[in-house]
């Protein structure tokens, strides 16, 4: 490895980390407007232009809040789970490659941070230790609400994982492999994923919802039921932390589902080679755009529908998302095994 | 008695669930990009309809000599005992020969429900449309009887917010 390649890679991990976070920063922001203009309000709008001084001020009152412990806590436990939580969501994006390769000064760069060759299971791994955080934050808060919080994301997860592997298995099967570049280059060879399996990406999508914990799949916060859910004793900027890592997760799931049925950063109709490096730079814009709709679909899915039932929740994902899944693996194989 | 129960059969596209959910996104779409109903208050302010009862203001005559003849009907109708008058002989030749030496209205203890105007014989007191003031202190809040007049000055142009509105800058006499 050479100076230029170091540099490279520090260059890419500080574009990436700086990208979520600053999407995270805009994604609470906007969460609060996109809510307040489906409500008929405007939402915060007086801090800077636009209201978008708003997550700064937020991150500053979450710095100097105090930090309470309670005292039934398991001290160590309680300490480690926001960073376990943290820490996969932030470094999942790693895979995700942003845009078409760029060359600079005769060598090719992948706009990807590390370009491993299992990357779609490296995500799906990160993200179930994620929700081990979860499940610590709920038991070490010795307290009952955030206990069932814990639990309940850890069930929601195992029975939403398996609907999602699924809808994987679909699209691994017709790129025929595991890296999001291959995946990506099979799609710009024939068509975006979502034309040739839709059931998938509908099973993907809802499972998407359900690992993020977002509405209308947020049991693990319901704050009707369960007072905040698995960050009840939590306060200050060990909450924020928390709250970062949804937000971050959330970011990935929607890049994870761009790469995976739309393209990644293929732009539909124009062959970005020929451009050179503005070709580059339209595609990561492209790739942006695509994760900015998912990442408004989110907001607005969460005003618009309530929380399903927890029997429900299960229902959906054994009974529907299931069979489904299978119906489409079956579906694609009987294609596959019909063309050749 | 008997209850009829209504049920409710899923159609079959119901049991899909989508379509229903595809209607509620756009339902929520359609309200994301209606109109705001809610008022940007410092650069925007509500204009309260006509007959609202907002601030008092105490009238004039064309001549500039103030309507009230100091009768204190407004005092005796008050239910909230908010209006002090002291009344005096007026220093004009022509006119009334009364006029209010002292009045003063505490805006704390007025509960804004008219009867002042409906009371007073000269149509002297009336309540404007103002409800922005506001104070450091209870003491500001006892408007005398120029502040009264003042807000006549402001008020007899048409309403004031419109007018604030439309970018014209007017200073309210209780506020600080």
């Amino acid at each position: 490895m050479d100076t230029f390649e170091i540099l490279v890679a520090l260059i890419k991990v500080v574009a990436v980390f700086v990208a979520v976070i600053l999407a995270v920063m805009v994604m609470t922001l906007a969460e609060r407007r996109v809510a307040g203009f489906i409500q008929y309000r405007h939402g915060p709008n007086r801090v800077g232009p636009w209201g978008f001084l708003q997550p700064v001020a937020d991150g500053i009152k979450f710095l100097l809040k105090e930090d309470i412990i309670p005292a039934n806590v398991n001290l160590p436990i309680y300490l480690l789970a926001p960073a376990i939580t943290m820490i996969p969501a932030l470094t999942t994006f790693a895979v995700i490659p942003f845009g078409a390769p760029l060359e600079v000064a005769g060598r090719t760069v992948q706009l990807q941070v590390a370009n491993i060759n299992i990357g779609l299971l490296y995500i799906l791994a990160l993200t179930s230790v994620g929700v081990y955080g979860l499940v610590l934050a709920g038991w070490s808060s010795g307290s009952k609400y955030p206990l069932l919080g814990g639990l309940r994301s850890s069930a929601q997860l195992i029975s939403y994982e398996l609907a999602m592997g699924l809808a994987i298995i679909g699209v691994v099967m017709v790129s025929g492999g595991l890296t999001f570049n291959e995946i990506i280059a099979h799609q710009q060879a024939t068509s975006w994923n979502f034309w040739k399996q839709p059931i998938a990406a509908l099973v993907f999508l809802v499972a998407m919802y359900a690992e993020t914990n977002r509405l209308p799949f947020d049991l693990t916060e319901a704050e009707q039921e369960l007072v905040g859910g698995y960050h009840t004793e939590y306060s200050s900027f060990k909450f924020a932390m928390f709250f970062l890592s949804e937000y971050a997760n959330m970011v990935t799931a929607s890049a994870f589902m761009v790469c995976l049925f739309f393209g990644g950063w293929d732009i539909p109709f124009v062959d970005e080679t020929q451009m050179g490096a503005w070709g580059v730079v339209l595609s990561v814009l492209v790739f942006i755009a695509k994760i900015g709709f998912f990442l408004f679909l989110y907001i607005w899915v969460r005003w618009t529908f309530p929380r399903f039932r927890y029997d429900q929740l299960m229902r959906l994902g054994w009974k529907v998302l299931l069979p489904l899944g299978l119906v489409n693996i079956f579906l694609v194989g009987l294609w596959m095994a019909l063309k050749v | 008695m008997a209850t009829v129960v209504k049920t409710y059969e899923p159609k079959f596209w119901d049991r899909f669930y989508l379509p229903a959910i595809v209607q509620g996104l756009v339902i929520t779409l359609g309200r994301f990009l209606k109109r705001k109903d809610t008022v940007l208050y410092p650069e925007k302010k509500h204009v309260p309809p006509p007959g609202y009862r907002g601030l008092h203001r105490l009238n004039k005559h064309d001549d500039g000599r103030i309507k009230c003849v100091a009768c204190e009907m407004c005092q005796t109708a008050c239910p909230a005992h908010c209006i002090d008058i002291e009344p005096s002989i007026a220093p004009w030749e022509e006119g009334e020969e009364r006029y209010p030496v002292k009045f003063e209205i505490d805006l704390l203890r007025c509960i804004y429900c008219g009867f002042c105007e409906i009371a007073c014989p000269k149509d002297a007191i009336e309540l404007t449309e103002i409800y922005d003031f506001a104070a450091y202190t209870r003491d500001d809040l006892v408007i005398e009887m120029e502040g009264l007049l003042k807000v006549f000055d402001i008020t007899k142009d048409g309403n004031v917010y419109d007018r604030q509105n439309r970018g014209e800058s007017i200073e309210l006499p209780v506020t600080r």
